[in-house]
């Protein structure tokens, strides 16, 4: 079974194990240089494994860039 | 003892608690590489940089990372808001940068959609009580308005950093008797924060008695970063020195330096 999730934007389809440790590990991000948001709600890193993903889920995965 | 380093030795300013020694805080975007990014903050003898926050790039997630360059045990990162035109966008951001790095100083930078990008000064301070209410430490973009900069450390501003000139321009201290006038009523530090354009005005900055100073393009589009980087602070190392040594008063007419007495 896949899930259709959102993530920056972009709707993407995941097969993976239906948690966010799973996500961000599919997308091949280092979970320790991202910060998470789940449906506009902040998800610390700690609870990645247990944060479950849902179809429709609204995904934001961020890190720091150059800045002024 | 290098005068360069007795000043650094003893001569330290706070923020929220944290202690720094050099009063050059530089930016992270613009610049043609990460590595020259790092070399050049490594010049420039800065403590703190400013960072931004973006989603990650799904299409290639093995490019290059800033904190793989700049590294965050070397360099304090000061998180920005830089893309935010509102209080609740700018809370959101700095909600994830404390999520991504742990950090609790940032820079609130609320700007107006406009060619100048000068501060929208209403939202700002909106978003500085939010910020303020969810326990960050702020340091505060501004424009140069005197009673606005009482404003906002009333409201709990950790730091001002009023606008020199606007930001990416290079025009230097357009209004140094504003400048002069928040570093009076202060009772946080005091930085002026973009319009920098050449080291002469970053040591006007310091000599108006500014804590320090944040500049990015200054240095990122000089046709020689690192260099530029290494000129800024000693431009603000002199700034910093010749403000605690006093200057001498102005007169309108001419004062000798050698004796009449004596001549021939």
């Amino acid at each position: 079974m896949s899930l259709n999730v959102c993530v920056n934007g972009e709707d993407i389809s995941f097969s993976g194990a239906p948690h966010l440790a799973a996500l961000v590990a599919h997308l091949g991000l280092d979970p320790r240089k991202v910060a998470v948001e789940r449906n506009l709600e902040i998800v610390p890193r700690s609870l990645y494994a247990d944060t479950p993903i849902a179809d429709g889920d609204r995904i934001e995965i961020v890190h720091f860039i150059g800045g002024g | 003892m290098d005068a360069a380093l007795d000043i650094a030795s003893t001569d330290t300013w706070s923020v929220a608690g944290r202690t720094f020694t050099s009063r050059l805080i530089v930016g992270t975007g613009k610049y043609k590489d990460y590595a020259i990014n790092a070399a050049a903050a490594e010049a420039a003898g800065a403590e703190i940089v400013t960072v931004a926050l973006r989603r990650v790039n799904l299409s290639d997630p093995s490019q290059p990372m800033l904190a793989d360059y700049v590294k965050p045990e070397r360099f304090t990162y000061l998180p920005n808001t830089a893309g935010c035109f509102t209080g609740e966008e700018a809370v959101r951001t700095l909600r994830l940068a404390r999520e991504a790095g742990g950090w609790s100083l940032v820079k609130l930078e609320v700007l107006s959609n406009t060619p100048h990008l000068y501060p929208d000064m209403p939202e700002t301070l909106r978003a500085l009580d939010l910020l303020v209410k969810d326990g960050f430490d702020v340091m505060v973009y501004c424009t140069d308005d005197v009673v606005l900069a009482k404003r906002l450390e009333e409201a709990g501003a950790a730091a001002i950093m009023p606008a020199a000139a606007p930001i990416g321009s290079g025009l230097g201290i357009q209004n140094r008797v504003n400048i002069r006038l928040i570093v009076e009523q202060a009772k946080v530090p005091v930085l002026v924060d973009a319009g920098v354009g050449t080291p002469s005005d970053a040591t006007v900055a310091m000599e108006l008695g500014c804590d320090a100073v944040l500049m990015n393009t200054a240095i990122a589009e000089a046709k020689d970063p690192i260099r530029m980087a290494r000129a800024m602070k000693h431009a603000v190392i002199a700034g910093r020195e010749g403000y605690l040594a006093g200057r001498m008063p102005k007169r309108t007419y001419a004062s000798a330096s050698s004796p009449l007495a004596g001549l021939i």
